[in-house]
């Protein structure tokens, strides 16, 4: 059932990074929905306890448990999960030692919010793990139950010591369960069944942010995915008088002319506001130049990219299955 | 609906009583810039001062000479009327080893220093930046060299970071698992007979399971060496918690005219309330504003499509879309400004305009600067 037409067909677990408020969580969402379309089934993860996903499917707010929340186009279906690291750490301790009673009494000690303040390596340890157990998980027939699982990651900053686990716990763990739970995670991370996507704006800062975070993976050797341009507005004018515009030259006398046939305006009301209009154009085709700038940074990174557009009234759930659309026209899925 | 009171920045600038400026909000609304906008044209009135920035975007860094992280203010400018700019970047691990340092003996703090936990915690702790950003601004305080610092805080999640971080270490340090960890030793052992009564065994058998016995014995170290210098720390952050109370501070709250961002501005305003942290007022920045404001959206978008259905004009009618576009955006600008200020009406506020390039030099901060003073 893979489509070996999209960019990532042998993908199975897709990390969703980026700066802060850049859109990681809508494009995690919308990423799911494009990998399900055409009948098969993907987990979407988040692993903050801010119960983004169930916001952004308007629903109430989802417990620590895979449950089914929307059906993509043509079929297929989305599952979603929000890992709270202690009742993964609960579920750890039974799974691997039968002890359920000792798990209670230590989340009770305040085990969790001892490891989370301390050595967050620990933390990520237990929501990767239950992440990466998800991608391994196999049916009675031998297949995976998920096609496809996205998770909504932390932002960029933290990304690449998030991923790492093997190396942020090495320190603290040297040897024992935490160690080898963690070369399990790193089993399935740093395989060509996991892509590292980066969402970002045309914008200085998370553009900067973005190949930082990028050179910043390659180091730890962890595989690099696409880059998802997000908000990107459309733009209304042609090139030729964007051009014309950037070098100062943008020439008022055609939109009186345009204002007056329109009725708008007559006289010297018309030719004010063409010249105010002029300086809209003048601003617009600057901020145009400067977008196609970062652009060009960011192809130097030299990963697949796609662009989705702004959405005028925000993100509803029929904004999500547009971004949807979108990726896949685009192939990303 | 009655205009809420401008916010006058070269009064609070001026007002040689004003010591300290906390610029606070969402990430990316640019605090930073303000912080640092504030601090030049401070300087240029005629105030020594210091910028403790957090995470300028490189270029600007660069711009001020902030190239290293060096955890010491380095001079940026010193403009004619005897003002000085000072600005630096917080480093803050060192800031940590440094309190360090100073509250334990030399043993000690090599122990705590070299211990896996602290270098995990001094380095990823998710409100260490928050703390030693509070920490530093003391020490700077302190010294006395500057008659005003202006602090710009890290990009939490949780707004209020940087005021709850020491509790939250400390509440950490209290915690029963730490107790737990460290009652053995320090109470020679009887306490550790009272926890073998509640089941300490299965409780320490579940936990060398899960961590190891390494891990334990390297945290059973270092808690017990942390916690006998916390008292310090304690006292230190106590001591930053009263200076930010103390009336030579002002908070400015920074915000962009978007919904989330403007929710958290309220949040602010209602937490400092709370603490009783003295608000100076909200700095809306990156307001769009369009140079033909008396064509409405509506009209616009109307005139675009007649223009359209008539196939006449075609850039005439791309221009009045781009407009009508700008047009709404500034109408949903000024909502969530209006509903910030119906919740808020005593709060004195300023707008700066969005510029239509980043601001990575002292042209660009003079030019908030004067939009900041100027509204
Ligand atoms: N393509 C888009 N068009 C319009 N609005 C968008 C688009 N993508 C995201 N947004 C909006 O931008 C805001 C931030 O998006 P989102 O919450 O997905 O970001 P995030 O990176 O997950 O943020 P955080 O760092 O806080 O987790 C939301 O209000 C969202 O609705
Ligand atoms: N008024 C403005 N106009 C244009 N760009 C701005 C303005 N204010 C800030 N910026 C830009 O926005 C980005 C984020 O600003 P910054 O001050 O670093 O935010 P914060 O510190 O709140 O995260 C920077 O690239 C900065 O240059
Ligand atoms: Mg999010
Ligand atoms: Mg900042």
């Amino acid at each position: 059932m893979d489509s070996p037409d999209t960019d990532w067909a042998g993908v199975r677990l897709h990390v969703v990074t980026g700066k802060g408020g850049t859109g990681k969580t809508t494009v995690a969402a919308a990423l799911a929905l494009a990998l399900a379309s055409g009948g098969r089934k993907v987990l979407l993860v988040e692993v903050e306890g801010r119960q983004g996903i169930a916001q952004i499917f308007d629903l109430p707010p989802l417990p620590y448990e895979e449950r089914k929340i929307a059906v993509a186009p043509s079929g297929g279906d989305v599952f979603a999960l929000s890992i709270d690291p202690e009742a993964a750490m609960l579920e750890y301790m039974e799974m691997f030692y039968g002890m359920r009673s000792a798990g209670r009494a230590l989340t009770k000690m305040g085990i969790v919010d001892f490891a989370t303040t301390v050595a967050p390596g620990f933390r990520d340890v237990l929501v990767t793990g239950k992440t990466t157990e998800a991608v391994r998980r196999r049916g009675r027939n031998g297949r995976r139950i998920y096609d496809a699982v996205v998770l909504d990651a932390p932002p960029t900053g933290r990304i690449a010591r998030f991923l790492n686990v093997t190396q942020e716990v090495a320190g603290l763990a040297k040897v024992g369960p935490i160690k080898n739970h963690s070369e399990l995670v790193n089993n399935v991370v740093k395989s060509p069944e996991t892509a590292v996507h980066f969402v970002t704006l045309l914008e200085e800062m998370p553009v900067q942010e973005t190949l930082d975070g990028i050179a910043e993976l390659r180091a730890a050797g962890l595989p690099a995915g696409g880059i998802f341009v997000n908000m990107v507005r459309e733009s209304l004018l042609p090139q030729a008088a964007l051009d014309t515009a950037v070098k100062g030259r943008f020439d008022a006398g055609e939109l009186v002319l345009g204002l007056k046939a329109a009725g708008v305006a007559d006289g010297a009301e018309a030719t004010a506001m063409a010249e105010a209009l002029a300086e809209e154009v003048v601003e617009h085709a600057h901020r145009t130049e400067l977008e196609k700038a970062e652009r060009a940074s960011l192809a130097e990174a030299g990963l697949k990219s796609y662009e989705l557009p702004l959405l005028a009234d925000g993100v509803d759930l029929a904004g999500l299955y547009e971004l949807a659309e979108s990726m896949r026209t685009q192939g990303a899925a | 609906m009655k205009k809420p009171a401008t916010l006058d920045i070269d009064a609070i600038l001026d007002d040689q009583g004003t010591r300290i400026i906390v610029c606070c909000g969402a990430g990316g609304v640019g605090k930073t810039t303000t912080a640092a906008a504030l601090g030049l044209r401070a300087a240029e009135r005629g105030r020594c001062v210091v910028v403790l920035t957090v995470d300028p975007a490189r270029r600007l860094a660069q711009s001020m000479g902030l190239t290293e992280l060096d955890n010491t203010p380095r001079l940026v400018s010193s403009p004619e009327g005897g003002g000085q700019l000072f600005a630096m970047m917080l480093d803050m691990k060192r800031t940590f080893d440094e309190i360090i340092e100073a509250h334990a003996d030399p043993e000690r703090a090599r122990q705590i220093l070299s211990n896996p936990f602290y270098q995990s915690l001094s380095s990823s702790f998710s409100g260490t930046q928050e703390y030693m950003a509070m920490e530093k601004l003391g020490q700077l305080r302190r010294s006395d060299e500057w008659d005003l610092i202006i602090v710009d805080t890290p990009p939490s999640r949780n707004a209020l970071d940087f005021l709850d971080a020491p509790e939250r270490l400390g509440r950490f340090l209290d915690g029963r698992f730490i107790r737990l960890l460290t009652a053995p030793a320090k109470a020679g052992g009887r306490s550790a007979f009272r926890l073998l009564n509640a089941g300490f065994g299965l409780m320490a058998g579940a936990m060398t399971k899960l961590l190891g016995a390494q891990v334990i014995k390297d945290l059973q170290t270092f808690v017990s060496a942390l916690d006998a210098v916390f008292g310090g720390f304690r006292q230190r952050a106590e001591m930053t918690y009263q200076l930010l109370q103390a009336p030579g501070t002002a908070f400015l709250v920074v915000a962009a005219p978007e919904r989330d961002a403007m929710r958290e501005a309220s949040y602010f305003v209602e937490r400092l309330a709370e603490e009783r942290m003295p608000l100076a007022g909200l700095v809306v920045n990156r307001v769009h504003v369009s140079p033909a404001p008396a064509l409405s959206a509506a009209r616009s978008a109307a005139a675009a499509e007649d223009l359209e259905s008539r196939g006449e004009h075609e850039l005439t009618a791309a221009v009045l879309r781009l407009h009508a576009g700008r047009m709404q955006l500034t109408a949903r600008e000024s909502r969530e400004q209006e509903h910030f200020a119906s919740a808020h009406p005593t709060v004195p506020v300023v707008q700066v305009r969005a510029m239509s390039e980043d601001v990575h030099d002292l042209t660009g901060l003079r030019q908030i600067g004067d939009l900041l003073a100027t509204a």
